[in-house]
């Protein structure tokens, strides 16, 4: 039986088991006297039946999944007499044997080939047949096992919410043991990179151009390393992303929380809120196309020079990007501050303007700031506008009017087209990526921190 | 009259048709007993109805409140006590769809009108809250934010001696003098509302508005405040709304008593508690509903 009508199978089996654990439970209550007499809820012996029959299934079926194929290669190369010994070879040799098995292979094949065809199509063939007995048997009988026990005394309940709690904190886990990963995989990277290129080289350098030689003997064969050029496009796009957004985000916030009526609130806040949903790459071509030519023009009808890609243009336009943040965030605080601050500052005479300046926003502080936080990690982590707002080049300079790159976008071209995976040139990009996450996570640690200390001040 | 409770179920009100039963049934003429009106009135209150979108929370209330007097209000949970005294310094402005209709003014001017500017209005009108609501800022600034709005003090060592000043008259100086800096929510209960009774004085206002200042706290803190009450009646004009009848008897010196938004009976607080001329004043008094 194919792997999918198996699943199916599987799935049918385990709504069988609760339906007749469920029947069981109620047909055994009934010769006590009612469900009262159950340990548990009928739905829960169902549910345990259930997952009897289908757990210890579906474990054996994933497992038997991910080894499969690896077993099968391993016994088919091993029926091969005269297998190439080197890893490459050996896997054009089996590539060979599964388009013969599969009947597409160009080319002649040999008598050896088609034996190990015939092998390998032998072995899945079988293999099919064992993994469909084993787990339909699993399936049956550890149904069954549970059927069987099904008695008013079963503590149904406590089992399956042990079984629950079980796989709540594998799902924790898988997310845990990813992120620890990522980590880990960039921070080796990033030693490997360390070891080619000094740390301090790497902090302090002052000189951006990551171009390798391929060959020993080509012109300007050594890159330049010094990311503080990106470190510094990065923040000078960033600023002038939250000097657009602070300021719009946090006053639309306290118009739609305090100055507008329901009706202008209720379409308002999701209007404004699209501007969230908006992709990055849309954004990202209105700021090249539009903005930056626009910026470009007005820059030398005033008799400035600028280039046509400008920090300036992907600053702003990334603002834009960034105001339904500042602004739902807040929002959300203002909100949250009592109404009875409010009827205090309003009984003691205060105009609205006044409560607002002097007592809301002072109690909504630690909230706008945590969420501004939070906003300042999007704006450093945002790629697609700067790719195409902000240019390539990573110049040092001050003048948002030049042409500047980001860290997350020098990542991006360090790792498109072809690369070596040990080259310094690409290393260089988790030394960057390692960067880029420690600041993130400084960042979303003091705004958390700054939230929730807003949260003791009212709980 | 039976000693039956008025809430006691359908079964009652089917059966036993008493005489209690008619009285709150009765809704439609309920007419005002006693002495509403004084000579010498700081808050003239005519007709007044209220309403909140359709449904209307206050009915025809006309009541004065004398100069230098604590006027209490009473009644059960929902008769519109506070909706009524949230009419005096236009706090139901706030309420989205609240209305409210009649004279009402103020040592003779009109507290609702086109002309009428509520700042300066609810400047002389102070509010003391229910729940203590104090600024999360310090004691210090609690207490000067009113002052520094309405730029009452223009130095800095006035501004010190008003919230001396305050703070004393709520009785709470001693307590905090050496951590004026420190935040007000870090106070107790008690200490906040006379916290927030110190930022109400601190602005001089002509009336102090009282919403069931002590419903959140403990008798001590509540004793405190009903002998601020008392000194405070030398300066101020107080209307307050309390649920505990002895309080009401401690610090008023007339009583009103509402009933299902509309004003049943307003006497001399002895009168009201020892010979209450209407019957449904008599029936809440002594503890029959509400
Ligand atoms: N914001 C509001 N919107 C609509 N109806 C309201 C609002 N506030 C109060 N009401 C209604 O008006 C009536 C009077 O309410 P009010 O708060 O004045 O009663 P109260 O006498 O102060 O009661 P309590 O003693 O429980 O504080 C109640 O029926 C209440 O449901
Ligand atoms: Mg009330």
């Amino acid at each position: 039986m194919q792997t999918p009508t198996l699943f199916a199978l599987l799935l049918l089996l385990i709504l069988v088991a609760y339906g007749t654990g469920f029947s069981r439970a109620i047909g055994a209550a009934r010769s006590r006297g009612g469900i009262r007499s159950l340990a548990s809820l009928p739905s829960y012996y169902g549910v345990h039946t259930a997952l009897w029959c289908g757990l210890p299934a579906l474990v054996i079926l994933g497992v038997w999944l991910a080894f499969d194929d690896a077993i099968i290669r391993a016994l088919v190369l091993g029926g091969v007499a005269d297998r190439p010994e080197t890893l490459s070879g050996q896997n054009l040799l089996y590539a060979q044997i599964q388009n013969l098995a599969a009947g597409s292979l160009v080319g002649e094949s040999t008598p050896q080939l088609a034996a190990a065809a015939a092998h390998l199509n032998s072995l899945r063939q079988s293999g099919q047949w064992l993994q469909t007995a084993l787990i339909l048997i699993l399936a049956v009988g550890l149904g069954a096992y549970a059927l069987m026990r099904v008695t008013p005394e079963l503590r149904a309940r406590e089992k399956v919410e042990k079984v629950l709690r079980v796989i709540l904190l594998m799902c924790a886990c898988a997310a845990i043991f990813t992120t620890v990963g990522i980590l880990m995989s960039v921070l080796f990277e990033s030693l490997r990179f360390f070891q080619a290129v000094p740390v301090t080289e790497f902090l302090f350098g002052l000189h951006w151009s990551p171009q390798m030689a391929m060959r020993a003997d080509q012109v300007g064969s050594s890159g330049a390393f010094g990311a503080v050029p990106l470190f510094t496009g990065t923040l000078m796009v960033s600023a002038i992303a939250m000097f657009v957004a602070v300021p719009v985000g946090l006053m639309s916030a306290i118009y739609l929380a305090e100055y507008a009526s329901n009706r202008v609130r209720a379409f308002a806040k999701p209007l404004i809120e699209i501007l969230a949903g908006v992709p990055t790459v849309v954004y990202g071509f209105f700021a090249a196309l539009t903005v930056a030519p626009f910026i470009r023009d007005l820059a030398q009808s005033v008799g400035l020079e600028a280039s046509s890609e400008s920090a300036l243009a992907a600053g702003l336009v990334m603002g834009v990007m960034i105001i339904p943040f500042i602004s739902s965030l807040s929002d959300d605080v203002i909100n949250a501050v009592p109404q009875s601050l409010r009827d205090g500052a309003l009984g003691l005479g205060s105009t609205k303007s006044e409560t607002v300046r002097k007592v809301v926003i002072p109690a909504a502080l630690p909230g706008i700031v945590g969420g501004v936080l939070l906003a300042v990690s999007r704006a450093i982590g945002e790629t697609m506008i700067v790719v195409m707002a902000a240019g390539l080049a990573a110049n040092l300079t001050a003048n948002p009017l030049e042409s500047v790159t980001t860290v997350t976008v020098q990542i991006v071209t360090l790792l498109v087209g072809d690369q070596e995976f040990d080259s310094p040139k690409t290393l260089a990009a988790f030394a960057l990526g390692l960067m880029l996450f420690i600041s993130t996570l400084i960042l979303n640690f003091i705004a958390l921190h700054v939230v929730k200390k807003y949260r003791e001040q009212y709980d | 009259m039976s000693t039956m409770t008025l809430n006691a179920g359908p079964a009652a009100a089917v059966g036993d048709s008493t005489a209690e039963q008619n009285l709150v049934n009765t809704k439609a003429d309920i007419k005002t007993v006693g002495s509403p009106f004084c000579d010498d009135a700081k808050l003239r209150m005519r007709n007044v109805n209220v309403f909140y979108g359709e449904t209307q929370a206050i009915h025809d209330v006309s009541l004065d409140i004398g100069r230098n007097q604590v006027v209490a209000m009473i009644g059960p949970s929902g008769c519109g006590k506070s909706t009524f005294l949230r009419c005096l310094n236009r706090m139901n402005d706030t309420i989205e769809g609240c209305r409210v209709e009649g004279e009402l003014s103020l040592d003779g001017d009109p507290i609702y009108g086109a002309k009428v500017d509520v700042v300066p209005l609810r400047a002389r009108v102070g509010m003391v809250f229910q729940k203590p609501n104090p600024f999360p800022k310090s004691i210090y600034d609690n207490v000067a934010y009113g002052p520094k709005i309405h730029g009452i003090a223009s130095r800095r060592a006035e501004l010190d001696e008003i919230v001396e000043n305050s703070l004393r008259r709520a009785g709470l100086w001693n307590e905090v003098k050496d951590r004026l800096d420190k935040p007000g929510t870090g106070l107790s209960g008690g200490q906040q509302q006379r916290l927030c009774i110190a930022r109400a004085i601190a602005v001089s206002p002509e009336v102090i508005l009282m919403d069931e200042p002590c419903s959140a706290l403990d008798p001590i803190a509540t004793a405190r405040i009903e002998e601020l009450i008392d000194e405070l009646r030398e300066n101020y004009t107080i209307a307050i709304v309390t649920h505990s009848m002895q309080q009401a008897a401690r610090v008023s010196q007339r009583t009103a008593y509402f009933h299902l938004g509309k004003l049943v009976e307003v006497n001399d607080t002895e009168t009201v508690f020892t010979n209450p001329e209407h019957e449904l004043t008599e029936a809440y008094i002594t503890g029959r509903f509400g």
